[in-house]
């Protein structure tokens, strides 16, 4: 359903994207991991049309992604970044719903559909009349994510949505972002620098290094076949305390 | 919802007259010194006698302002020397006796009166005490010391008759020769912390401060016979005003002018007051003065000054912010507009007035008096930096994730403007729009320079009479004004910027 042919893309001297190519299943989620300055955000940014190539282009439902369609299709596109992006003159639930509004739904659809995510994202009702500085990190988080599902997206990206929370919360959002995906059935694309969470949450791991895709597969073929010592180490390079106990 | 609320808010109180005086049938006007405005007062309270309506713009900007609105038509009439006209206004045309200089104005449509009385020429003056020691009594005695400080009038400082005329004439050694404002040079030669300054002839501070006018050997000042400039036409429109008018020429001989001159700035008395009073004395005409509280004028000069503040300042703020938002988006672009409306800030604001008149006059609006378009543009143009500078800088400083987020919803510029970037940058523009309340509040004393009235009048009437509760007058009421803007910004802010921007983060 969403299709990047041959796209690379060049900051200056720097090339953040060597020219790759990438299908997305209906359904799936693809964790894209790789250590700082991968070009993994780069490639979610020019999912959305942020920024464009420098060559290739993206295919969406077989249309090619231009100037002309880019609005019309990030309705059908929800964008989830760290922080949240919220915005901070208006309220959680204002936050939510500021699409909707935009383009005309009625009032009554509008609250369903808030209902609904609010529920489905385990958000207390009584917070979605407070303004983003009132709101603890994981209930940004949790706003953030009903605002990109509000218009129930075909496409679901999130660059490091859990970034910037203390462990247990994002622990926990972990869980429930599992859940979530699951229940909801949802193409998403998840950004991280995580190798755990990119193996809890992604059907599909995408590994980047300097601009370059190394290997696309579950998390059982990146240990099992490494294309690359490179996927080996990175796979195994985090801590456990546990470790440290044994050792 | 709001803003719209704010900005219809703001056109209809732009737009609303709450004073509409109509042009009086004779407009009078004067110079900045005292001598102009009670000759101002005279032909003012003569117009009274014959029933005629008529407003006086006192204390306007200068010569050159005057002459213009008079040629305009801004003016009727007002008084002028005839070393002025011959040696300054009409220089250019090396005119060599009356019959040339009253054919000149002919051509101009200006009439000249018969010369009033008495001669007001430059002089240069020092102490008593100064000169006697030195041994000074003449201009060419100034030669023999060169340590001397010279103070002079910005306009004597300009003026080809002045210092330029004089240095040439006289050879004058001295190097340190500054412009000084005219009443405070007289204050700084009574402290002693300069010795010779320029001085009129008729000046009634020559024996309040006891002062030496030093004899003018080389013959450089020419004549200044006070007489009346007046509109070719007021003699078809008011015959009689115009026959009245004769009659006090040549009434007013020297010692007679110097001794209304002192009345007013030695003894407190209003010019209307002396003036009624020499038309008793000398003519025999009986006018009213109406009693004017101070209570009364504070009123009038915070309508007026209240006037020029929201002809200019809602203004600016409708075109300011959009400028500022174009600015933000066009980065090229941004930085002429801003170093446009910079430069625009740096422009005096009496050389501004001067420019701005012959533009306002060809649009066939009124460039002086009450309502002066002049003003008005002139104080739009100094609030527009503070709004445009903070509307482009506030949009700039939004975040960029927030911008990115924006985008990332699908919402095309124009909502994106509305919905998230001016609200987020709100703060910053409202910040502007107060500064630029306060600087107009400040500036729109410069009215008092064009007849526009303000808080300016006073100040600049204290300033002449050195007086210093007139000074007050104006000035406390302009800072109390200002103050209370500020205080009505800090309760807009409350309401108009949104509640979630006010807020500090919870973790």
């Amino acid at each position: 359903m969403f299709e990047l042919v041959e796209i690379s893309k060049r900051y200056g001297d720097r090339q953040a994207l060597h020219p790759t190519s990438l299908r997305l299943a209906s359904g799936t989620t693809y964790a894209i991991v790789g250590p700082s300055g991968c070009g993994k955000s780069t490639l979610l940014r020019l999912m959305i049309g942020l920024i464009s190539p420098d060559s290739g282009h993206i295919l969406f439902e077989n249309k090619p992604l231009s100037e002309h369609n880019v609005q019309v299709l990030r309705h059908q596109i929800g964008l989830v970044i760290q922080e949240g992006g919220l915005f901070p003159h208006l309220t959680a639930r204002a936050n939510v719903t500021l699409m909707a509004g935009y383009l005309g739904w009625p009032a009554d659809r509008i609250e369903r559909r808030v209902r609904q995510v609010a529920e489905l994202t385990q958000f207390p009702q009584d917070g979605l009349e407070r303004y983003p500085a009132q709101l603890s990190g994981g209930q940004r988080q949790r706003t953030s994510l009903m605002r990109a599902l509000m218009l129930d997206p075909d496409l679901l990206l999130l660059d490091e949505p859990l970034g910037a929370l203390d462990p247990l919360t994002r622990f926990q959002l972990q869980t429930e972002l599992r859940d979530i995906f699951r229940q909801l059935q949802k193409t998403v694309v998840l950004v991280t620098h995580d190798m755990g969470e990119a193996a809890y949450l992604g059907d599909s791991l995408i590994l980047l290094r300097e601009g370059r895709m190394v290997q696309q597969g579950t998390i059982d073929e990146l240990l099992d076949r490494p294309a690359d010592p490179f996927v080996s180490s990175f796979l195994h390079a985090h801590r456990s305390p546990l470790e440290e106990r044994e050792a | 919802m709001r803003w719209i609320a704010v900005v219809l808010g703001l056109l209809l109180l732009a737009c609303v007259p709450l004073s509409c005086r109509p042009r009086p049938e004779i407009a009078i006007g004067s110079k900045k010194f005292t001598e102009s405005v009670i000759l101002g007062e005279i032909v003012s309270q003569l117009a009274d006698s014959c029933q005629v309506t008529a407003h006086h713009y006192r204390e306007l900007g200068g010569t050159r302002l005057l002459f213009d609105a008079l040629r305009n038509g801004d003016i009727d009439i007002y008084p002028e020397y005839s070393g002025t006209i011959v040696q300054e206004i009409l220089a250019g045309e090396r005119l060599l006796d009356d019959q040339a200089m009253r054919a000149a104005l002919q051509q101009r449509g200006i009439g000249i009166s018969r010369p009033l009385g008495f001669n007001n020429t430059y002089a240069l003056a020092m102490h008593e005490d100064t000169a006697e020691d030195l041994g000074i009594t003449t201009i060419s005695d100034l030669a023999a010391h060169p340590q001397l400080r010279l103070r002079f009038s910005n306009e004597f400082m300009d003026r080809a008759d002045g210092w330029p005329g004089l240095r040439q004439r006289y050879d004058f050694p001295q190097r340190d020769v500054k412009g000084m404002d005219h009443d405070l040079a007289y204050r700084q030669l009574d402290a002693g912390m300069v010795d010779v300054i320029d001085a009129y002839t008729t000046d009634a501070k020559i024996e309040f401060y006891n002062l030496r006018l030093l004899q003018d050997d080389r013959r450089h000042f020419p004549r200044y016979d006070a007489v009346l400039l007046y509109r070719a036409n007021l003699a078809d429109r008011q015959p009689e005003f115009m026959e009245t008018l004769r009659q006090i020429s040549g009434r007013i001989a020297e010692p007679t002018i110097r001794a209304m001159n002192s009345r007013t700035e030695l003894d407190g008395v209003t010019e209307t007051q002396v003036a009624v009073d020499f038309l008793q004395s000398s003519l025999g005409i009986h006018t009213q003065v109406e009693p004017d509280s101070v209570a009364r004028r504070i009123v009038r000069h915070t309508r007026e000054h209240l006037d020029l503040v929201r002809k200019s300042l809602i203004p600016a703020i409708l075109v300011a912010i959009p400028l500022g938002i174009w600015a933000a988006r066009q980065p090229a672009t941004g930085q002429i507009i801003l170093a446009t409306v910079g430069v625009v800030q740096t422009i005096p604001a009496l050389a501004l007035l001067v420019m701005l008149m012959t533009p306002v006059n060809l649009l066939g609006l009124s460039s002086l008096g009450d309502g002066s378009i002049t003003a008005v543009v002139a104080l739009f143009l100094y609030s527009l930096l503070p709004i445009v500078r903070n509307t482009a800088t506030g949009l700039r400083d939004i975040s960029p994730p927030l911008r990115e987020s924006a985008i990332a919803l699908g919402l095309p510029a124009t909502a994106r403007l509305r919905l998230i970037e001016l609200p987020l940058a709100s703060p910053t523009i409202l910040a502007g729009v107060k500064t630029a309340a306060v600087i107009n509040i400040g500036f729109a004393t410069l009215g008092a320079l064009i007849g526009a009235g303000g808080y300016g009048q006073p100040i600049l009437t204290g300033i002449r009479l050195n007086s210093t509760a007139l000074i007050l007058e104006g000035a406390l009421p302009a800072a109390a004004l200002a103050l209370l803007t500020q205080g009505l910004f800090e309760l807009a802010q409350g309401w108009l910027i949104p509640q979630g921007l006010r807020l500090k983060a919870s973790s």
